[in-house]
């Protein structure tokens, strides 16, 4: 563990720019001269009456700067990548054993349906706290086929689920781009520029009318925002797994935002009753009474209908539209 | 009996996590209670009795309602005693972004809520800073992308504490926020304990300065609770 109090200020700011961070939360500025000093000099520098004013001392302030900078320094790199998770079954509702091993891996495409109450907000919990017989299921998750490192539950750099919900409010007032360029900067990645550029890209290509950089966020279409959320976390969220709370038929075009997460080598989990989407996943988890009860392999033969749902739904898209315009429906 | 401080801004949803909390405590057969501090109106205590826990209110009036807290816990910890709870829970609003009632050994949790806005985390200070647990509300209403720069505008300002994500409204992660709570140790009594930040000037021995929890260290205006 480095002696953070002891290094210089400069070096520290260039390897850590989170130190910047701490700065600003504690109200603290640095002068140029300063940069030389070690922060147990700039610590010791400062005024103990004016500190006393915010609660703080200079005691209290190394105390806190170290335990940030290892709290900072420790997480990432010591945690191994996500290949596949396995859901090892536990027990439904009327404590019958589920009978269940599944593995999934990078790049699938699951759908889990079954009805109200049956248990699939529950299924994904698990997924996302990495249960470990500890939940009402009694189920195990494991990560690369191992019991998952503690620290993996806590860590919000590791965290299992992204969640791509029905309603896709911004509450900020930024533009596309710097709206993207917030969520790249908070991840701390080098090439963010190329990051934003593809994003706004691949938005593009899902989305029924073309959006710019300069667009604010707050004045997308609803199949917009959607897209703008797809390709965004596709191509940014570090979390291995992706759920989807029914992706509305409103302006997107479902299929390539599919494809799209599934280059991005996610996991996707879709919560869904629409057989499109539930022909386009590799398998359908059937939950009933709190239990996966069955799991169906999407076969070709299933598939066949595809062409022939896609050509409902086209209708059906093509009668809306006409109702929307404000025309007469004829054939 | 478990005690945990609940604090966070106003409306971030404090109440509606520690109803879900309880809920999940209840199906363990837990009994669970509830303190409410709060400066001038607050009808929480109708919620909390309408679910059936026992609930006890503070109002602090003019005084900063975390100073009042602090010269009220020790007797709410002993009135949750003598009820036989297994987990007092307090709520308090943080009014005053200066003050925190995290107390040291006694879990702290500090609620705030994804509507905020990004800068927020690194103004609310040591009711965040000093908190075990930040639990971050609202995610429903936000997009992904926000919900991910939030928790990291978290992260930065309190690297140490663990960070959850719980709905208030369907209960999604009260559950698992039930089983980290849980490891609490048991306290009998507040007595010695110290805040875990110093309270600014004021009027009573608290805003001197004075950590310690106990009537022996409470001079000045001091505001008792009816029990
Ligand atoms: N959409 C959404 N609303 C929430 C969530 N959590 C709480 N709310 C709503 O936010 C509002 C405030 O919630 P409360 O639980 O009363 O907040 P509080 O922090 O206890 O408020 P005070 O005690 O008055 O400071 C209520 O209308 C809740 O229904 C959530 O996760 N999502
Ligand atoms: N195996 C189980 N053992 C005990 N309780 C369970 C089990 N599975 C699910 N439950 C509980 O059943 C309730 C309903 O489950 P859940 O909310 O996951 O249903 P759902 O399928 O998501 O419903 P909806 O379609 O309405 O969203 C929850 O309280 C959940 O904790
Ligand atoms: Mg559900
Ligand atoms: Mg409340
Ligand atoms: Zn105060
Ligand atoms: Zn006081």
């Amino acid at each position: 563990m480095k002696d953070f109090l002891s290094l210089s200020i400069a070096n520290l700011l260039n390897e850590y720019i989170f130190v910047y961070d701490f700065l600003d939360s504690y109200d603290l500025k640095l002068k140029d001269d300063e940069l030389s000093k070690s922060f147990r000099e700039f610590f010791d520098s400062l005024d103990e009456d004016k500190l006393e004013e915010k609660g703080l001392s200079i005691d209290l302030l190394k105390e806190q700067f170290v335990n940030f900078m290892n709290a900072m320094t420790a997480d990432a790199d010591t945690i191994e990548e996500l290949e596949s998770i396995t859901i090892v079954g536990g027990v439904n509702k009327y404590g019958e054993p589920e009978n269940v091993e599944l593995t999934i891996r990078k790049g699938e495409v699951i759908c889990i349906v079954g009805p109200t109450g049956s248990g699939k907000s529950r299924l994904l919990a698990d997924i996302e706290w990495l249960a470990q017989k500890d939940t009402p299921t009694r189920r195990q998750i494991l990560i690369n086929g191992k019991v998952p490192d503690k620290k993996r539950r806590f860590s919000i750099d590791h965290k299992m689920v992204a969640q791509l919900s029905q309603n896709m409010n911004f509450v900020m007032d930024l533009t596309v781009e710097e709206f993207v360029r917030m969520h790249a900067e908070s991840r701390l990645i080098e090439n963010a520029d190329e990051k934003v550029s593809a994003i706004i890209d691949e938005a593009n290509k899902l989305a029924g009318e073309q959006f710019q950089a300069n667009t604010p966020v707050t004045s997308l279409s609803g199949g917009q925002s959607r897209a703008l959320m797809i390709a965004d976390t596709a191509i940014l969220s570090r979390s291995p797994i992706i759920l989807i709370d029914e992706i509305e038929n409103a302006g997107i075009d479902r299929k390539k935002a599919l494809e799209l997460l599934v280059k991005e080598e996610k996991i996707v989990l879709m919560a869904t009753h629409d057989p499109i989407l539930a022909l386009m996943g590799d398998r359908r988890l059937v939950i009933k009474n709190g239990g996966i009860s069955k799991i169906i392999e999407v076969s070709e033969e299933e598939r066949q209908h595809l062409p022939y749902l896609q050509a409902l739904d086209e209708k059906l898209v093509s009668l809306r539209n006409q109702i929307r315009n404000g025309e007469i429906l004829n054939e | 009996m478990k005690f945990i401080t609940i604090s966070g801004p106003p409306s971030s949803g404090k109440t509606s996590v520690i109803l879900k909390v309880i809920e999940s405590y209840k199906l363990q057969n837990q009994r669970c209670g509830v303190v409410k501090f709060d400066c001038l109106l607050t009808e929480d205590d109708k919620l909390y009795e309408t679910k059936g826990i026992p609930v006890k209110k503070g109002l602090s009036g003019g005084l900063c309602p975390d100073h009042y807290f602090v010269s009220n816990v020790e007797a709410c910890v002993e009135w949750g005693i003598e009820l036989g709870l297994d987990l007092l829970i307090s709520e308090s609003a943080g009014l005053c972004n200066r003050c925190s009632p995290h107390i040291r050994g006694v879990t702290a949790v500090c609620v705030i809520d994804n509507l905020s806005g990004v800068n927020t985390p690194k103004k609310i200070g040591p009711m965040l800073k000093f908190a075990d647990i930040v639990v971050i509300t609202k995610g429903d209403i936000v997009s992904q992308a926000e919900r991910e720069v939030f928790a990291s505008r978290v992260k930065v300002v309190n690297p140490r504490a663990v960070i959850m994500h719980v709905n208030g409204i369907t209960g999604q992660g009260a559950f698992e926020l039930a089983t980290v709570l849980n490891d609490t140790e048991d306290i009998d009594t507040l007595k010695g304990k110290q805040l875990r930040f110093s309270m600014p000037a004021a009027l009573c021995s608290y805003c001197l300065g004075e950590t310690r929890i106990g009537d022996a260290y409470q001079m000045g205006n001091v505001k008792k609770m009816d029990f």
